[in-house]
């Protein structure tokens, strides 16, 4: 499917945001370079892109670079330098450093975040693309020219800031190698977490919410090696009233997710769609602050806060239904089908 | 000798039209303050010996008395003030080094009141404590660095010993000797009832209070009072004391005239024999040495009891902490400057350690720069007056709390600060057994069990406030504070913006 | 008896096989793990090779032999049992030990006997062959301490600052003890026939362990020292 669904659903959803940010992610969307990371990077001036291009040729192999293709339309001003960059580590870095390659191009992603001033790595998976700018989500979505993309699996979001300015940077999706997540609501754990999660590696730039659980996943998933199960049971933890009342087994599980991750527990409203190479995962907190609907027809699965936008994209479906508070929807694309 | 006149600190003031003569003042007051005069039928005050503790205040029962700070005093002089010049006459008399009790009571800056908490509005909704579920249950312990699996994949969920409290909070370290058996009776009860731990401190385990052991942490001071197979096994942690805050580098000393029999039953000593633990462990010397004591009481415990380092809050206390981290402690506890004593010379007391709460924020960032918080949990302590300075330490970085001082409060204690002599009319620290009957264990259990109620609840409606629903999302979260009236050194070692930042 | 080849075997796992086996075991090629025998109460252990720090500590009872030199703090805590070493031991042993008997054939090193207590029917003794390192016996405050310096050639009993805090218990040295200086709060004597009857037993086990000569110990001087209080600081502080 093309970009295009997913943009005519956000339009229902217009009232859910401000303005001051929009974006979407697509899966399966560069199929001819699926083996390489694409690096999407905003740039302040083509004296910080010269510089980060020098830091990434000493590091990667870049076998494409271009700027990404944008329509001009009066919605979207002051764009930043929009680049992307299809890279491979190189090999005798990585072997010297004894990493693995996802490990490299996560430090890379931060160093660049951190170090590099005026860059600012906003995608970074295989086979995947985040795309974001300041203004309504519907109008990025035709700013980055989605309807000419196609994908397996998409995400948007339409943002109302609060803690930040409303920048190109901060919208959603938040990405780090191909997870992606878009998030409503503000977490009254975020120090907990960020402080947390910064003990390995992880640099919070931006003072989000999204930013951390981003990299938050990133931890649980791909270096501790948790299912997205796991996840789940420990950033929106079950309370201790209802671990008590599963059977012992269950009860000794999601006891030691708690106990041994109890900094990651993520407290406050939220509902997030975690987006990777191959599926979805849906999670609202456990109180079941923000709102979120579950719609299926066919092999299509489609998640929103609100109905009426999933109507806009299948107004025929199967199935709908709002999960429970701290229940993941778990949405896998068929073995091999990207 | 007339030069060693001091007019007393405190005046006793009798109001004659309600006074009864009952005579219970006379009773109450082991101090020797009131006597009847059988001669002239009067009753008579000695104010010289009024550590205004409030017992006679507290049961006169027509309300007769009160006790007031003295006006009399030295010229009034900024650099040499009263009590300066009194501790100058009483050594030039005794020659003697000076004993105090009870925490720092000099006007050393209070963090935790230039700390504030803060609440939801709007971006993000307050959790109504009353009917949302709110959760203060704390795991102490070492957590592992990585997720082991089985063959079939399957989480091994074996994790190191670890302590489980419902709400964080302990009480702290007060050994029997330095408190009386009602008092550590009514802890040790309270303990069990609120589903946390009390400390036996370092003079052993009384054998009445075995029974407690499942919500006990039995301690390790230098001395080795009572420590055995048995006492090890009894607990639920153990607690290597390497410090105390009201005495950084000072050991501990229980005069031979507290250690009467029951006493000298627990400790394991002759009746009569002073208890010394000085301030080093003689075989720990270095950081590597500690390793080695933290092991062998894992080796004699057969690694089931979490092991838990107390040290004083002192100038270098992040690099401590981090050696003892990686010493294969499983807990870390860290006792405050302003934290209580049965005894300590004046001058230790109120000159040396750091406040808990700079130490705390010191010792928390530390351990997350290395990586290793994770390894162990921090206890602080020295002092936490209330529920809003354990919120406001668990947000700093704590995974729970001491509380000494304010539990000792709820059994009685005002504050007079002369546990140092013995004759504490509250029934607490003495050993006299017609004051220790003072203090029904009953009533001292209850009203520590109300106290720690009272705090959990206020606790709750603090994270409701900010949105939080349960304590460890809690931890560390120092956005939840903003100081006020700080400068920005304090604040940078504290983690936390300015108000209004 | 139970063979444990301790090369290559962490502490933890030689624990492991002696709490299984809780009965006489031999353990072969030590060499300095740890905390043997901690805490244990009923085990009979022999050890070829150098244990190493903590051998025995908490120990409740049973016994253990080293045949060869064993490291630093020998008998922490013990509160019963028996330790015997055929060669020298390190520092602090007998650390805060209540109970039980330690007896080495060489020398100590520092600070012996630190904190030793007795306890009601409980009367811990230590018996070192050799010297002892200074501040033997600090803050002694129950027990027996022996000294005999054999085989010393000249060198002192006991190097400096015995009996510092000593507030308790006795200390023997097979010496007259002229160039030994001691602290104020302690007085020393020559040992008298009481004194002697009081350590016989312990003197006599000493020479059958080591195969020594019990009269030629027995003939020689020793001096005895004890506390003058058993609370040595009580004019120190004054209440402020």
């Amino acid at each position: 499917m093309t970009g295009e669904k997913i943009m005519q659903s956000m339009i229902p959803m217009h009232e859910r945001s401000n303005g001051l940010g929009g974006g979407f992610a697509g899966y399966g969307i560069y199929p001819e370079y699926r083996d390489f990371f694409a690096l999407h990077i905003f740039f302040n001036s083509e004296s910080s892109r010269t510089e980060c291009e020098t830091y990434l040729r000493t590091t990667l192999e870049i076998v494409r670079s271009e700027t990404i293709p944008t329509r001009t339309i009066p919605e979207i001003t002051d764009e930043p330098l929009i680049w992307r960059y299809f890279v491979t580590p190189l090999r005798s870095v990585l072997s010297s450093m004894q990493v693995d390659e996802r490990e490299f191009m996560s430090r890379v992603v931060m160093r660049i975040n951190t170090v590099y001033k005026g860059a600012y790595v906003f995608s970074s998976g295989k086979n995947m693309g985040v795309f974001k700018a300041v203004g309504y989500p519907e109008d990025v979505g035709r700013f980055y020219r989605l309807d000419e993309y196609e994908g397996y699996c998409w995400t948007a979001h339409g943002r109302y800031p609060t803690n930040t300015p409303g920048w190109w940077g901060g919208a959603h999706p938040f990405a780090l190698l191909d997870y992606t997540i878009v998030h409503n609501g503000e977490i009254s754990s975020y120090d907990a977490n960020r402080r947390y999660i910064e003990m390995f590696g992880y640099k919070c730039t931006l003072q989000t919410d999204t930013e951390v659980i981003t990299y938050i996943a990133d931890y649980l998933l791909r270096k501790q090696g948790l299912t997205l199960e796991e996840l789940a049971n420990v950033i929106a933890a079950p309370f201790w009233s209802t671990i008590s009342r599963r059977d012992a087994d269950e009860q000794q599980r999601l006891r030691y997710l708690r106990t041994v991750f109890s900094s990651l527990l993520v407290t406050g409203p939220f509902s997030i769609v975690l987006g990777f190479e191959g599926g979805l995962m849906a999670l609202n907190d456990r109180l079941k602050l923000r709102s979120m609907v579950v719609g299926e027809k066919e092999d299509m699965v489609y998640i929103a806060s609100e109905e009426s936008a999933i109507r806009v994209m299948e107004p025929e479906l199967e199935r709908i239904y709002a999960p429970a508070g701290g229940e993941p929807v778990i949405v896998k694309v068929k073995e091999g089908a990207y | 000798m007339g030069q060693d006149y001091i007019y007393p600190e405190f005046e006793v003031v009798r109001r004659e039209d309600r006074c009864i003569r009952c005579g219970i003042c006379v009773k109450q007051c082991a101090n020797g303050v009131h006597a009847w005069d059988k001669e002239r039928k009067i009753l008579h005050i000695d104010e010289s010996k009024c550590v205004n503790c409030q017992r006679c205040v507290c049961f006169c029962p027509v309300h007769a008395l009160k006790i007031v700070k003295s006006e009399a005093g030295f010229r009034e002089n900024a650099n040499w003030d009263n009590q300066t010049m009194k501790e100058v006459y009483l050594q030039a008399k005794t020659g003697g080094v000076l004993l105090s009790s009870m925490g720092n009571p000099k006007p050393y800056p209070i963090y935790w009141d230039k700390l504030l908490i803060n609440a939801s509005q709007v971006t993000n909704p307050p959790i109504d404590p009353l009917r949302e579920p709110m959760e203060t249950r704390v795991f102490l312990g070492k957590k592992p660095a990585a997720v082991q699996r089985d063959a079939e994949g399957k989480i091994c969920c074996q994790l190191e010993p670890q302590l489980e409290l419902a709400m964080p909070v302990l009480f702290s370290a007060m050994s029997y000797g330095s408190i009386s058996y009602n008092a550590h009776a009514s802890l040790a009860q309270a303990a069990k009832e609120l589903g946390i731990y009390y400390n036996t401190g370092e003079g052993g385990l009384h054998e009445d209070f075995y029974a407690y052991g499942a919500n006990t942490i039995v301690q390790v001071a230098s001395g080795r009072f009572g420590v055995y197979e048995d006492y090890l096994n009894a607990g639920a942690a153990i607690e290597i004391k390497m410090g105390q805050g009201a005495k950084p580098g000072i050991g501990g000393h229980l005069p031979g005239t507290k250690v009467g029999a029951d006493i000298s039953k627990t400790r394991m000593i002759p009746e009569g024999s002073d208890a010394i633990s000085p301030a080093p462990h003689h075989d720990i010397y270095s950081i590597e040495d500690l390793r080695q004591l933290v092991y062998s009481l894992k080796e004699a415990t057969r690694y089931r009891k979490p092991v838990i380092v107390k040290v004083a809050a002192v100038h270098n206390i992040a690099a401590i902490a981090s050696g003892i981290a990686r010493s294969g402690a499983d807990i870390i506890a860290i006792d405050g400057f302003r934290g209580g004593t049965g005894a300590a010379p004046t001058r230790i007391r109120d000159n040396v350690g750091i406040p808990i709460e700079l130490a705390l924020a010191a010792v928390d960032q530390r351990l997350r720069d290395e990586g290793i918080r994770n390894q162990v949990s921090l206890i602080v302590g020295g002092s936490i007056r209330s529920s809003a300075d354990v919120v406001k330490a668990v947000a700093l970085g704590a995974d729970a709390c001491y509380v000494g001082t304010a539990a000792l409060l709820a059994l009685g204690c005002h504050l007079c600060r002369s546990c140092q002599t013995g004759k504490c009319n509250w029934g607490i620290a003495t050993q006299r057994q017609e004051l220790t009957e003072r203090l029904d264990p009953q009533e001292g259990y209850r009203r520590l069990v109300n106290l720690m109620t009272a705090w959990k609840h206020e606790i709750k409606e603090m994270l409701g406030g900010m949105g939080i629903n349960s304590i460890e999302a809690l931890r560390g979260n120092r956005l939840m504070l903003r100081g006020i009236g700080l400068n920005q050194k304090e604040l940078e070692i504290l983690g936390v913006y300015h108000a209004g930042e | 008896m139970v063979k444990i080849e301790a090369e290559g075997k962490s502490y933890v796992a030689i624990n492991d096989e002696i709490h299984q086996h809780a009965g006489d075991i031999l353990i072969t090629d030590c060499c300095g793990q740890r905390f043997i025998g901690a805490g244990m109460g009923n085990c009979a252990i022999k050890i070829q090779g150098i244990p190493g720090n903590a051998l025995g500590a908490y120990l409740n009872g049973g016994e253990i032999e080293v045949f060869s030199n064993a490291q630093d703090s020998v008998g922490d805590t013990m509160n019963a049992g028996r330790i015997v070493v055929h060669g020298n031991i390190g520092d602090t042993a007998g650390y805060a030990m209540r109970g039980g008997e330690i007896y080495v054939r060489g020398n100590a090193g520092y600070r012996t006997g630190i904190h030793m207590k007795a306890y009601q029917n409980k009367l811990p003794v230590i018996v070192i062959g050799g010297t002892a390192g200074s501040f033997l016996g600090e803050y002694q405050a129950g027990g027996i301490i022996i000294v005999l310096g054999l085989n010393r050639d000249g060198k002192k009993i006991v190097s400096n600052y015995p009996c510092t805090g000593m507030h308790g218990g006795k200390l023997y040295l097979c010496s007259d003890c002229q160039d030994v200086l001691f602290p104020k709060q302690v007085t020393a004597h020559t040992a008298t026939a009481e004194d002697m009857q009081e350590i016989a037993p312990y003197l006599e086990k000493f020479s059958q362990y080591f195969g020594m000569d019990l009269q030629q110990i027995c003939s020689q001087t020793f001096t005895v020292v004890t506390p003058d209080s058993q609370n040595p600081y009580k004019q120190m502080y004054v209440t402020n």
